[in-house]
């Protein structure tokens, strides 16, 4: 029971559940003194299911996906659990991409009905089994994923109260763009036409003699 | 009950009864926020709860990746901006994780200090518009007269009433005036008075008892299953507190007690609140009697993630530099991944942060306690009259901004 738990705990554990799960847990890692697990996405369920019974994670703390468009399977879905009897945290991560489904692990974890609803709502992560995959944080009759990196931050359509229709209307959006100003390298020269330097001769690349 | 009259088959002379569907909100004064509810009823017993949430999403994750990790420090105010230091608090242990900062102890008591008056703050409110749902109106206005006074602190630390800004990778942004602390301390030996005004006012309360005792009874297995955290499973007799068994900061060295309730039900939770308040004035006041003693700095002194004071900057280029930076780039943070949490008011507050090198976070996941505990509505509230959703929707304690984000 005691914090924080030490290196050689989170070792022992990761090869412990990994030897145990027959599979369905695929390795493990430690950094940042964090247990990091992964498996295959067709055998969570089982995974999890050995982690609450066996190693007493009962309770799943959070669920959420992360985006890597650039990965042919470009959805971590993570899965946090956490010990209360063992004071222990850990995480499960699986790949995923739009077409396949990640199975539910509501079965293990009632509480990750929202959680998974959130995901789907959020990247289109679908989850097989999942009795009610509606939509949750977006409005009703929202379109796309938000949280994807292709989409983008302002969105596709903003909304306003239109007077002569007495309601409130949807519409491509034409506000500002946002400006991504790119503070990672205020010293060196872009490698863009920096906005405003659009007239200025050779602008068709990187600035002649810019340092790179 | 509900169970009983639908298992008895209907009588030829009976005539069956249309089920009730009823919507609660978004705009209802016990919905604390914009919650919609659509209602199963049969009769005033409640048959179904579906939550319809994100009336407030705002899409905190989405901008945050656009945002560098110190412009990204105030939309953690505004989740739960009933306590707003406690979130901004877990955001900064994430990045103190990641970059293997250490806070000088002097910051450390004073972010100790603040979290506990974040937590006064919401249960004050809590524990008082919990007695408003069930029709009591005094409390409040008494809670909030002593809100304001915490309030008024916030303001003097940092500038805002509300939303702070204050907790910052690596310490806090300023140091405390020796005026402020007293009267901190001040205030934390009269809070006796008025806590114990409310405790008189509610705790023996025959309505207030009859409204809550009972009602939306949580075991510790449906606590656990649940994802559940914070005053709902201790409510539930579970001896959890990231405070004492995972402690950050310097709480390993407070002197405190973790209220627990016996049977999980409203009226339990609000008495874990009332004496977590009293828990929290003691740890203020070791706060205070230790900020005294131990002068120094508030924030670590590396000029690569904190920035530089004011008088630096007009006698060093290095430390103008230094500001320069860190303010149009910000900083960066190693790749990986971490995950922190804080025992928020409302329970475990994380932050599972995903860097990719850069000085902006690839992904930042909010963990809000108040979302799974809204999930369990459905069977919370099931089989209970439908006055009683309000009395489970105020001892759930949710505030909008954090469960929609």
């Amino acid at each position: 029971m005691t914090w924080p738990v030490t290196i050689q705990t989170l070792e022992a554990l990761g090869q412990q559940a990994v030897a145990d799960s027959a599979g369905a847990l695929a390795g493990f890692s430690i950094a940042f003194d964090e247990l990091t697990l992964t498996a295959p996405a067709g055998r969570v369920v089982q995974a999890l299911t050995l982690l609450r019974d066996k190693f007493g994670f009962a309770q799943l703390i959070d669920l959420c996906g992360v985006d890597y468009p650039e990965r042919p399977m470009r959805f971590d879905v993570v899965y946090h659990l956490l010990s209360l009897t063992k004071n222990q945290r850990l995480r499960l991560k699986v790949q995923t991409d739009e077409d396949t489904a990640v199975p539910t692990v509501i079965g293990v974890y009632p509480c990750a009905d929202w959680y998974e609803r959130e995901a789907f709502d959020m990247y289109g992560i679908f989850f097989e089994g999942h009795p009610d995959l509606r939509r949750i944080l977006t409005d009703y009759g929202f379109h796309g994923h938000p949280l994807r990196k292709d989409f983008p931050m302002t969105g596709y359509v903003e909304l306003r109260y239109d007077d002569e229709l007495k309601r409130v209307v949807y519409e491509p959006v034409k506000s500002v763009e946002f400006r991504n100003w790119d503070f990672l390298s205020p010293w060196e020269g872009a490698d863009y036409i920096l906005p405003g330097d659009e007239k200025s001769p050779g602008t068709g690349g990187p600035h002649p003699g810019a340092p790179k | 009950m509900a169970d009983d009259a639908s298992m008895t088959p209907l009588s030829e002379a009976e005539i069956p009864v249309r089920k009730f569907n009823i919507n609660f909100g978004p705009q209802h004064p016990a919905a604390h926020g914009v919650l919609r509810l659509v209602l199963e009823l049969d009769g005033e017993v409640v048959e179904r709860v579906d939550p319809h949430i994100g009336l407030l999403h705002r899409g905190t994750e989405k901008l945050m990746e656009y945002r560098t990790y110190l412009q990204n420090i105030p939309y953690f105010d505004r989740l739960d901006y009933v306590a707003p230091m406690n979130q901004e608090h877990a955001f900064c242990l994430a990045i103190e994780k990641l970059l293997g900062l250490e806070v000088p102890i002097r910051g450390q008591l004073i972010r100790v200090m603040y979290s506990e008056i974040g937590r006064v703050l919401n249960h004050l409110l809590n524990v008082t518009t919990q007695a408003m749902d069930v029709g009591a109106l005094t409390p409040p206005l008494w809670g909030f007269e002593e809100r304001e006074k915490l309030m008024v602190f916030y303001e003097r630390a940092c500038g805002a009433r509300l939303h702070a800004n204050y907790f910052r990778p690596g310490g806090v942004h300023q140091d405390l005036p020796e005026a402020l602390i007293n009267d901190i301390d001040d205030w934390a030996v009269a809070f006796d008075r008025p806590i114990n005004d409310i405790d008189k006012l509610i705790t023996g309360n025959r309505i207030f008892k009859q409204r809550n005792v009972d009602i939306g009874k949580v075991t510790r297995q449906e606590a656990i299953d649940w994802g559940f955290s914070g005053v709902m499973v201790r409510g539930s007799g579970i001896a959890w507190d990231l405070r004492r068994s995972q402690p950050y900061e310097c709480y390993d060295e407070m002197d405190f007690e973790i209220p627990l309730g016996l049977n999980g039900d409203c009226y339990d939770r609000y008495l874990c609140r009332m004496q977590e308040m009293r828990e929290s004035t003691k740890i203020i006041r070791q706060c205070v009697e230790r900020l005294r003693k131990t002068p120094g700095p508030v924030m670590t002194e590396d000029n690569k993630v904190a920035p530089p004071r004011r008088g630096e900057m007009k006698r060093s280029m290095e430390a103008l530099i230094h500001h320069f930076k860190l303010y149009t780039e910000g900083f960066r943070t190693p790749e990986g991944e971490v995950y922190a949490a804080v025992e928020a008011p409302k329970g475990e507050f994380g932050v599972f942060l995903v860097s990719d090198g850069g000085n902006k976070p690839y992904r930042c996941k909010i963990r809000a306690p108040g979302y799974p505990h809204l999930a369990a509505m459905d069977w919370m509230a099931k089989g209970h009259m439908l006055a009683d959703v309000s009395a489970i929707i105020g001892s759930l304690d949710i505030v909008f901004g954090e469960v929609d984000r």
